[in-house]
């Protein structure tokens, strides 16, 4: 757990030390404040709108209005944006020899991973906490339910979790960033669509697909329903990616 | 201290390391000597654990290379040919990330990184970052990870590849401090650096072992005359008069001295000096035809057959 903990300082220390938390941080939140400023335009002039009518102005639902939207595009920022972050943690360390360190220290290969992942997914927690500043005005002025938010939030965090996951395995395939970077934003959106197939499947095969979409579980947890289908989903998810990134290290040594 | 026994390391069908076996004594520095691809890498990363081995065995302080894994690296430190450093930490910002990744204990982690900045002299750069300090610090910051939890046992490759010549000097004398306390492995192709800082050596080619064992047994085995290097001031002269010496095999000029051989088993250096002197032939200098380490390294690596 130590070991765990000291591989996890030190890249949290080399994230926060070097300008990519910040510039992946500051383009996440402009880009989501300017989603956010939108959909409560939006909604405003719905609900000026709607007010006309008492049968609407009853349906006026800023969890469904504003936030189920912004969470569904701050996935798709999260899509773009992880892979930023995920991209060096393996391949640099071999590029510039550092493994050489890491791997001839008293540390195990799954620590190292699992350091790395939590560092990963502490600038995720960061940048999340972050949005949370929008919510303070929604609170201030509105009246939204904090549940439906918070389930929100938590299924950004699992999906950002398998999206780090999935980026360590590709980091650990290559030295060179960009192919990481390049080869783990395909795999993310080609899972995130991979529902869009289901529709000329059918049978097994569709629910297969069905299952196996980020979107799919993720559309659930914005409407506020938690269901524990889509949590194990995505820590298996990242489960499994852990796994792979655990294999392609071992197996090059081995080779 | 450290054994390695038929250590054989395939990279699919290539082999860079074949049936290699040697020890080495605790407390003593031996260097690991052979040209480029030779596996002086190889072997070094099978035994910091870094790399599997193909086949055979290898015990680091007692313990088996391959099955206590940990335990060996918690008693290893090593300087990698590529140095393993961060370059947007600072100095002691590595060297404490070392530390704690060395598991040395919280509360020795200060004194720890204090030492080994001491003893690297790496006092000037310790606040700086890493990609700032020249490449000599870098070395020395290098050294200084591998130092930094008191290992038992050091492996070095290339520890002085890449420096100037005054900090090949002061790098070699800090290896040479730290012997008795530490076994050290250094890999070099640097043959002086050997003949300075080194009890024995191993010397590889083509991954297979072609000799080991202390300077002086190396050129014991390998010479094939004894005999005197003389440099006089009646050269001719002495050249025609130490032929009818009785014993001598061969006289020969070489840069204006005087090789004067005979076989081994004889010792013929008092006769030589005396006949020297009696008749009177202006000696200047006498010393002993030691097999020089460079005549030797090329005698082994070119012609030698495999131990």
């Amino acid at each position: 757990m130590r070991n765990i903990w000291v591989v996890a300082k030190k890249e949290i220390r080399s994230y926060f030390t070097s300008p990519i938390a910040f510039a992946v941080m500051a383009v996440f939140l402009v880009l989501v404040g300017f989603f956010f400023f939108s959909l409560i335009s939006w909604f405003n002039s719905m609900a000026i709108q709607m007010a006309q009518n008492p049968y609407y102005y009853q349906q006026a639902n800023i969890n469904q209005m504003v936030y189920s939207p912004l969470f569904h595009n701050i996935s798709i920022i999260l899509l773009l944006m992880l892979p930023l972050l995920t991209m060096r943690l393996l391949s640099e360390e071999k590029k510039l020899g550092t493994d050489e360190l890491l791997f001839t220290s008293p540390v195990s290969v799954n620590e190292i991973i699992l350091g790395k992942f939590i560092a990963c997914l502490f600038v995720l927690l960061v940048m999340l906490l972050l949005t949370g500043l929008l919510s303070v005005f929604t609170f201030a002025y509105g009246n939204p339910e904090l549940v439906p938010i918070l389930n929100g939030y938590l299924g950004l965090f699992l999906m950002g979790g398998a999206f780090i996951a999935v980026g360590l395995f590709f980091s650990s395939l290559t030295e060179n960033q960009i192919v990481a970077a390049v080869l783990t934003f395909g795999a993310l959106l080609l899972f995130w669509i991979i529902n869009w197939a289901s529709a000329s499947a059918s049978g097994l095969w569709q629910s297969v697909l069905n299952y196996l979409s980020f979107f799919q579980h993720f559309d659930d947890m914005t409407r506020g329903i938690l269901d524990t289908k889509d949590l194990i989903y995505y820590l298996s998810f990242a489960f499994f990616g852990l796994f792979l990134t655990h294999a392609v290290i071992q197996s090059r040594r081995w080779r | 201290m450290i054994e390695v026994d038929h250590l054989t390391k395939k990279y699919g069908d290539l082999v860079a390391v074949k049936d290699l076996t040697f020890e080495v004594a605790k407390g003593k520095i031996w260097g690991l000597l052979g040209p480029n691809a030779a596996g002086k890498t190889t072997t070094m990363r099978i035994l910091t654990g870094y790399l599997p081995a193909t086949d055979g065995r290898a015990k680091v302080a007692g313990f088996d290379v391959f099955e206590q894994a940990n335990e060996v690296k918690k008693v290893i430190g090593y300087l990698p040919e590529v140095l393993p450093l961060y370059s947007e930490m600072t100095v002691a910002a590595y060297l404490n990330f070392v530390a704690e990744l060395k598991q040395v204990p919280a509360s020795k982690k200060k004194a720890a990184v204090d030492r080994a900045i001491k003893v690297a002299g790496l006092e000037p750069v310790e606040k700086r970052l890493i990609k700032n300090i020249s490449r000599g610090f870098k070395q020395r910051v290098g050294i200084a990870q591998a130092l930094i939890h008191d290992p038992q046992v050091l492996i070095l490759d290339e520890p002085t590849i890449g420096l100037d010549p005054a900090q090949i000097v002061e790098i070699r004398s800090l290896i040479k401090s730290l012997k008795g306390e530490h076994t050290i492995i250094l890999s070099t192709h640097i043959l002086a650096e050997v003949t300075q800082v080194c009890d024995g050596v191993v010397i590889i080619n083509e991954g297979r072992l072609m000799a080991s064992g202390s300077l002086e047994e190396l050129s014991s085995t390998f010479q094939s005359k004894d005999g005197l290097v003389l440099k006089l001031k009646r050269v001719d002269e002495a050249y025609q008069e130490l032929r009818r010496l009785p014993g001598i095999d061969k006289v020969s000029r070489r840069n204006g001295e005087l090789v004067v051989e005979w076989s081994p088993g004889k010792d013929l250096r008092e006769e030589v000096a005396r006949f020297v002197l009696e008749k009177g032939l202006g000696l200047v200098e006498m010393r002993s035809l030691a097999m020089s380490l460079e005549e030797l390294y090329l005698r082994i690596v070119s012609g030698g057959t495999p131990q």
